[in-house]
């Protein structure tokens, strides 16, 4: 009953602000922001609390308009039209499931405003239930299921109506670990066999890594950075997005010659051949992540001198917090049997392409 | 579902079409103005329509050519039939319907007020077009409905312009409580306003406002030299004093129930049951029947003491202890919740910070009591004000507002312009108490709930609290029982103080039921047509009053528009205003046209809906703001549009919300006075009033045995309510709060 998704159809933003109160005085909640998600892909929206990553997807839903700029869904210009006019849905963070309905019911819900005849409205339903696997549970009450299968019904309340467009708001959060990872799995299947354009948001990093096809950071009400998840951890635009998404020691460096997209680094007498990334000589930003930080017997030349302050073993690797000139890095270590202890004297340097040069 | 999301923005306009047909059959079908019986008995058909002037509809009567004015409606009427080819997205579609719903609504209303029952309402007019050779009366169905279908074609003009992201349903459900709560609260009260400047010959002078204002009778203060004080002094010393009384009295009785190991605490709260189903002024006979020349108290303590027997209870003294026994359940009603209310791991807190019980209680308890203090207070200060029954069987020469107003309007001196300026001063009392009451708590912020489970205990009272405090709760719970005993039995004795019989008299006098031989009954009792009237009109403005208090706080909860603030302060305002004043306002305003509706059932319906709308908004604000807004927004991404949503959704959770005011007002309803009494009419009779007539004729048996069958008949509503409500409850609206922990 549900196949591959034809509907399914591009997001685009363009210039879109959203300005709650006066509109030159008032908060901006989102601050003229591009945005253009293909069909069929799934696009998280990722950034700490207040960063608009909401407002955005509410915008898409329309249940904020915008203060300026233009929404599109497809070919269609939707900027002015009501949530109930739009052919979207969205699976809320409290899963929103109407309590004095069954499940059946909950997920008839929308079929109902469809035009659909009765006889279909209820197979679409059931098929709905089946995919999300609830066979059998439509005549319970949403408040006689677990968080788990609650979140489904959401799911599976959306993917009835096989919207242009899918929405994620913290789908996730309200859900223990370990059914977490089970989750966002099978709505990344359902997703890719479906063909669903979805737009996903979030604040873990780790759960955006792992469902998304692309990923928008946003921070202040602007985007940070847009790209697939290896861009963003490997290749963080700035300060910012090295930080938010997974850990980084970010250290001050000097530019000194820029040639062809490459840069001469220097780091307290350590030189580094990088990639120059848009930067000018001078002084400049270089993010490097813990665990391609390597340590080596001390006095080694083109490396920085260290000594270890603190050790902290962690199991399955070490913890290690390196007192350098450039300030103190933190690394991670494989080798567990290393005989590294506090006030050991080391040198430091960094796994070839692993650095990268950040701007603020 | 692409078809169907664009046939939904196209060029189909259901809603319009709708409205156009109901304008076209008011103006084409329905009698224009007021018919003698109701529209529904269709009596009006065979009355000489469509041509006869009475029942004519508005059509005939604007071709007939003596009522050329109702004409201009058919173009307004015709003007949104172009907006129909066109879509919804196109900015002529909306112009179209906003250009000409306004226009039609402001000259039906233009038309309405301009020309009344002797031509031209104001005389400039007459001088700018000459005589009237025609006159109009008040507005009646057709007229309605096309005023309707006007507001309807011009919420939906708005709508389309994209206000409210384009909802075509909550865009038109504030535009008609704007325009109702505009009709029916802010015009009666501005129209008594004006009214206070207007002199014996129709002419406005600040003069007699200044002249009636200043009246000895109003601000006279000879009570201080052992003569009669103003109507003012009285009524707001009297108030002051009861508001204090009672909040201190219902502090009490919230402290006993919350903090100290009294046993009958269920008992207790059920006290807070007795202000909502007791007719206003049966506390005031059941002191007559103690107190009173012939009262038992009165005749024991003659005997005892041989102190002849004085008419001390009645003037102030009655009037305040019966307030105060009528009201500190309200105060005790509002204290329990903020009471409950203040955390107990900040007084907690402050025990671990080495203050003692005593100090506990002064340092953080009360001051975090202060909002409701002060909501207790100004409750108790306004239904003093207010308060009509009381004051009239017990007042003697003590002279309050609200009596005033009502002399002022029935009594021989029939004085409209000083039932205005009387009522205006009833009004700034209670504004001005709520202005204080805003002042005094400032913005300190009194927040203790968290939203998270508190698992803290409120510590006991502090002992030489207690004491006094159990004393208080001890005598006054006596006292009441006493009181409301006396009413019962009151009702069996055949003539108080002189006959001290029992009998069943006074309930035969009052509903004796004759069965004639065939069977058919006969209510020969004389209360019966109050009776039925009374139930038939509470039950009728039950619903209304649900309705619009719930649609209001649906969209005061749940939707942002420009003047939201000023929008609730509307709605809101008709609570501060004491029914006297809104009966006064009424009859002044509504005896006239276009609004003729003065001595019919619809008066004390409408005044009804809009004594009790607040509490009805305050009842769906609370349990609508437990409900999480993402369940409407699921709904609206789902495909629901916001009526379908409202209908679906918010509707089947807010059930005990829903029949918590649905009793509320029904109870009100059939014991309200202070309005109705301006109200009734010959016809249209209610209980209240009924018993009033009673007490005046010293009849106090009837009055008392009618109020008994009142309370019963109250308590049986309030006991289905609990059941009901009981019943909803199980299990299914707490759910919504499980997977958000």
């Amino acid at each position: 009953m549900l196949n591959k998704n034809s509907k399914a159809a591009s997001v685009s933003f363009d210039n879109v602000s959203k300005v709650y109160g006066h509109p030159s005085t008032g908060v901006r909640a989102v601050d003229n922001v591009s945005i253009n998600i293909e069909a069929g892909t799934l696009v998280t929206l990722l950034g700490p609390s207040g960063c608009g990553k909401t407002t955005t997807l509410r915008m898409i839903a329309g249940l904020e308009m915008p203060t300026n700029g233009t929404v599109m869904i497809g070919d269609r210009d939707v900027t002015h039209l009501p949530a109930t006019d739009r052919d979207v849905s969205m699976v809320f963070q409290s899963y929103a499931l109407f309590p004095h309905m069954s499940v059946l019911e909950n997920v008839s819900y929308g079929l109902k405003f469809s035009g659909f005849k009765k006889s279909e409205i209820h197979d679409r339903a059931i098929a709905g239930l089946n995919l999300v696997g609830l066979e059998g549970y439509g005549d319970r009450l949403p408040s006689e299921l677990s968080g788990g299968q609650q979140q489904r019904v959401a799911v599976a309340r959306a993917l009835v109506l096989e919207p242009q467009v899918l929405l994620f708001d913290e789908p996730l959060s309200n859900l223990d670990a370990k059914l977490r990872r089970q989750v966002r799995e099978e709505i990344r299947e359902i997703q890719q066999n479906l063909g669903l354009t979805v737009v996903y948001v979030t604040h873990d990093q780790e759960e955006a890594l792992a469902v998304s096809d692309r990923i928008i950071v946003m921070n202040n009400a602007v985007i940070a950075q847009d790209g697939t998840p290896r861009d963003l951890y490997d290749a963080p635009a700035n300060r910012f997005v090295a930080d938010f998404i997974g850990e980084a020691n970010i250290v001050d460096c000097q530019v000194f010659a820029v040639e062809d997209d490459v840069a001469q680094v220097e780091l307290h007498g350590y030189k580094l051949t990088l990639p120059a990334r848009d930067s000018q000589p001078g002084p400049s930003l270089l993010g490097v992540r813990p665990n391609r930080i390597i340590v080596g017997e001390p006095g080694a030349t083109n490396a920085l001198a260290g000594e270890i302050v603190r050790v902290t073993y962690v199991g399955n690797h070490l913890e290690l917090t390196i007192q350098t000139a450039a300030g103190n890095l933190f690394a991670t270590s494989d080798d567990v049997d290393a005989a590294l202890e506090t006030g050991t004297q080391i040198s430091v340097t960094f796994a070839k392409n692993a650095p990268v040069l950040l701007k603020e | 579902m692409q078809a169907i999301a664009e046939t939904k923005t196209g060029s189909a306009h259901p809603t319009l079409v709708l409205w156009l047909i109901v304008g076209w059959a008011g103006f084409f079908i329905f009698p224009w103005y007021g018919v003698e019986d109701s529209v529904f008995t269709f009596g009006w058909l065979f009355e000489g329509y469509p041509f006869d002037e009475d029942v004519a509809p508005g059509f005939f009567h604007g071709v007939s050519g003596n009522k050329g004015w109702l004409l201009p409606h058919l173009a307004f009427l015709v003007g949104p039939l172009f907006a129909l080819k066109r879509t919804r997205s196109d900015p002529l579609h909306a112009k179209i319907l906003i250009i000409f719903g306004a226009l039609g609504f402001g000259w039906l209303i233009a038309q309405g007020f301009s020309i009344g029952i002797r031509g031209w309402n104001f005389a400039w007019m007459e001088s700018l077009f000459g005589p009237l050779g025609d006159r109009q009366f008040g507005m009646g169905t057709g007229a309605m409905l096309v005023a309707s279908a006007f507001l309807f074609i011009l919420t939906q003009g708005i709508a389309a312009r994209g206000a409210i992201n384009g909802d075509i349903f909550v865009v038109g459900a504030i535009g008609f409580v704007i325009t109702i709560v505009t009709a029916f609260v802010f015009y009666p009260i501005l129209n008594m306003l004006t009214s206070a400047f207007i002199t014996q010959d129709n002419a406005y002078s600040i003069g007699v406002f200044f002249e009636k204002f200043t009246d000895r009778r109003l601000w006279g203060l000879g009570c201080l030299q052992g003569g009669r004080c103003g109507a003012a002094w009285n009524s707001l010393v009297l108030a002051i004093v009861v508001g204090l009384v009672t909040t201190v009295l219902g502090l009490a009785f919230a402290l006993v129930v919350t903090r100290t190991g009294f046993r009958f605490k269920r008992g207790l709260r059920a006290l807070t049951v007795l202000p909502i189903i007791t007719p206003p002024f049966v506390i005031g006979l059941a002191i007559i029947l103690l107190f009173g020349l012939s009262g038992n108290v009165t005749r024991f303590v003659a005997d005892i003491f041989g102190i002849a027997p004085t008419r001390w209870v009645y003037g102030m003294p009655g009037v305040l202890i019966a307030q105060v026994l009528a009201f500190t359940p309200i105060a005790f009603l509002v204290l329990i919740g903020v009471v409950e209310g203040v955390s107990p791991s900040m007084e907690e807190a402050a025990q671990t910070l080495r203050a003692n019980r005593w100090e506990t209680f002064r340092t953080v308890s009360l001051p975090l009591m202060r909002p409701g203090l002060a909501n207790a207070f100004l409750l108790g200060f306004i239904e003093s004000m207010a308060d009509f029954g009381n004051p009239l069987v017990l007042g003697g020469n003590f002279d309050v507002l609200s009596t005033e107003i009502f002399f002022a309007i029935v009594g021989a001196q029939y004085d409209q312009g000083r039932a205005a300026v009387l009522a205006l001063v009833l009004l700034g009392f209670t504004l001005g108490a709520f202005w204080a009451q805003r002042f005094w708590l400032g913005k300190k912020s009194y927040t203790t709930m968290t939203g998270k489970g508190d698992s803290g205990v409120h510590p006991l009272l502090p002992k030489g609290l207690a004491i006094p405090v159990y004393a208080v709760v001890g005598i006054w719970t006596l006292f009441t029982i006493t009181i409301y005993t006396m009413i019962v039995y009151g009702s069996f004795v055949e003539l108080w103080g002189v006959k001290n019989t029992l009998t069943f008299k006074h309930y035969v006098t009052a509903f004796s039921i004759d069965f004639t031989q065939e069977g058919v009954r006969k209510y020969t009792g004389s209360a019966w047509d109050s009776f039925t009237t009374t139930i038939q009109i509470a039950a009728i403005s039950a619903p209304l009053t649900a309705a619009v208090g719930l649609v209001t706080a649906y969209l005061l909860t749940r939707q942002n528009f420009a003047g939201k603030n000023s929008f609730e302060f509307g709605t809101m305002l008709s609570f501060a205003i004491p029914g006297t004043v809104i009966g006064v306002s009424y009859i002044l305003a509504f005896n006239v046209p276009p609004i003729e509706i003065t001595g019919t059932g619809v008066i004390l319906v409408i005044s009804f809906i809009f004594r009790n709308m607040p509490v009805g908004v305050r009842a769906g604000i609370a349990s609508m703001s437990q409900l999480d807004k993402s369940l409407d927004e699921s709904s609206l991404t789902l495909g629901a549009n916001s009526w379908q949503t409202f209908l679906n959704v918010i509707l089947p959770l807010l059930k005990p919300a829903i029949l918590a005011a649905l009793v509320y007002s029904f109870v009100r309803a059939m014991t309200a006075i202070s309005a109705v009494i301006f109200l009734v009419s010959a016809e249209y009779n209610m209980a209240t009033s009924y018993i009033i007539g009673r007490v005046e004729n010293n009849d106090y048996g009837l009055a008392i045995a009618y109020s008994t069958s009142l309370i019963v008949v109250m308590l049986m509503a309030v006991g289905l309510l609990q059941l009901l409500v009981g019943r909803t409850n199980i299990g299914r609206r707490l759910s919504q709060s499980s997977p958000r922990n």
